[in-house]
């Protein structure tokens, strides 16, 4: 099982507490982890990526094992220690603003 | 006895104030969508239970939100989790998708390039008239786009954009459909308007649109003052008994048509400043108007420090100042254009948010005002039910 942390307003939008976890068949990346996301919560398509596009939003950010996996590109397979469940992948709302 | 619902939009989250119709003891339900931007919540006039709410952040962008029992409870239509367990197939989560018909083409930008449409916000939803899953949402990059189920899915009416879009130029707070009013006489007809592009009208649901600018001066803001299409409108406002006069507060000036918006007449008259954002009729006297007048475009607040509605009885040109029960020293707040509304009681309701936080009511048609709520998030918008 892949671990998801949301940040707070979009677990409040998906009515989630802690973290989610899913189950991914085949090859584990951002876009597929993303995909299964957004599948079982339609509610959060839009709010991470753009409709039709499927481009991150500009203050969204991906962290997992302390590293930024943001520019990535969406089909590298993400850590061996996402993929076996021992850390998370985060999806973190930049620091921008005030 | 009647009740009063009065939906305010403000940056951080929804509120919903009820009272009876004496409008003197209020409830206060909310934060709804607590932490992100409401910029606009709006109840359909013939199921005032389904209402429409936009609720937007930078970080995670649009999110529609509907109620349909009067804001108890609120689902994202076409996407909830609810609807995961449905036998109606897979939800789709498009209720959030506001995507520009076709080529999006491109508009003027500040420095006079061309600059691509790109969708930000959902400014202003306006339900139909006659079908409560109809509604229309004012967008920013500046479009109109409509559902007819309900909020789950939007389609552009890309014919507003084909009157000379590629002209028209964001003001300093962005480039946004912000005022849409339907017709009710004529079901085929709607007003817009736009900072800062001007207003225009549709005579066929929104096919084709013409702008209707004639008449606005625009001298210190436009190359060519009495441009088509450039101006800044920010707000437009009929009677709904009297569709061919509508009332417009601009940048600077505020205005009325006669003639649908053949031909606009300045009707500022004795103002002490003729800058503002909301402008709004009475709901049972159609000359009755009133306004919040801002010192100037780079001092956004009252005039003196005094938080004055003006009203006109004669439909602009004469104006008598209302400030019994508002603060009439070290005021510095500001009336956003979506901000004021009026009930429909026997005694027209006034009301309107500022950016302070407050939600002012007067009972009596602008002669008397009281704080509904006074420390709220900024208020963005504000409209009332009258429910029976």
């Amino acid at each position: 099982m892949i671990r998801v942390l949301l940040p707070f307003h979009l677990r409040n939008l998906a009515r989630v507490d802690g973290e989610l976890r899913l189950k991914i068949s085949g090859p584990v990346t951002l876009r597929t982890v993303l995909d299964a996301l957004e599948a079982g919560h339609p509610v959060l398509r839009g709010t991470i990526r753009d409709h039709g596009t499927l481009k991150r939003r500009p203050f969204i950010r991906f962290f997992a094992c302390q590293e930024d996996l943001s520019l990535q590109p969406p089909d590298t397979p993400l850590p061996e220690a996402v993929l076996d469940g021992t850390e998370p992948l985060l999806i973190v709302g930049a620091i921008a603003g005030g | 006895m009647s009740a009063i619902r009065v939906l305010a939009g403000t940056k951080k989250g929804a509120f919903i104030l009820t009272a009876d119709g004496r409008r003197k003891d209020w409830k206060i339900s909310g934060p709804h969508f607590a932490g992100w931007e409401v910029y606009h919540l709006k109840g359909s006039a013939i199921d005032p239970n389904r209402i429409y709410a936009s609720q937007s952040s930078g970080w995670f962008g649009q999110i529609i939100q509907r109620s349909d029992d009067g804001g108890l409870t609120w689902n994202t239509p076409g996407s909830s989790p609810d609807e995961l367990k449905g036998p109606g197939g897979f939800p789709q989560g498009e209720s959030n998708k506001f995507a520009y018909e076709g080529e999006a083409g491109t508009h003027k930008w500040y420095d006079g390039s061309q600059h691509p449409w790109e969708f930000k916000r959902v400014w202003h939803l306006e339900p139909s008239l006659t079908d409560p899953d109809t509604a229309f949402a004012g967008v920013e990059d500046a479009a109109i786009f409509k559902t007819t189920d309900g909020g789950r899915t939007w389609r552009e009416l890309p014919g507003l954009r084909r009157a000379k879009g590629a002209l028209w130029q964001p003001g300093a707070g962005g480039m946004a459909v912000h005022t849409i009013l339907l017709d009710p006489k004529n079901h085929h007809r709607m007003f817009v308007a736009i900072s800062a592009a001007g207003a225009f009208r549709t005579e066929d649901d929104g096919q084709t649109w013409v702008p209707i600018n004639r008449g606005l001066k625009s001298p210190y803001e436009l190359p060519d003052p009495d441009a088509e299409v450039g101006h800044c409108v920010h707000r437009i406002t009929l009677h709904p008994s009297r569709p061919d006069v509508l009332f417009m507060q601009k940048h600077w000036d505020v205005l009325r048509t006669d003639d649908a918006g053949g031909q606009w007449t300045e009707v500022s008259g004795n103002l002490p400043s003729d800058f503002g954002f909301p402008i709004d009729v009475h709901a049972h006297d159609p000359e009755t108007i009133y306004v919040v007048p801002i010192k100037s475009d780079s001092e956004h607040y009252p005039p003196e420090g005094k938080l004055r509605v003006y009203r006109s009885k004669t439909g602009g040109h004469e104006w008598e100042a209302l400030g019994n029960g508002l603060p009439q020293q070290d005021c510095y707040v500001n009336v956003l254009r979506d901000a004021m509304a009026v009930d429909s009681l026997d005694s027209c309701g006034v009301y309107f948010g500022t950016t302070g936080g407050q939600v002012y009511c007067s009972p009596d048609g602008g002669d008397h005002w009281n704080p509904i709520v006074r420390d709220l998030p900024g208020v963005l918008s504000v409209e009332v039910q009258t429910l029976p």
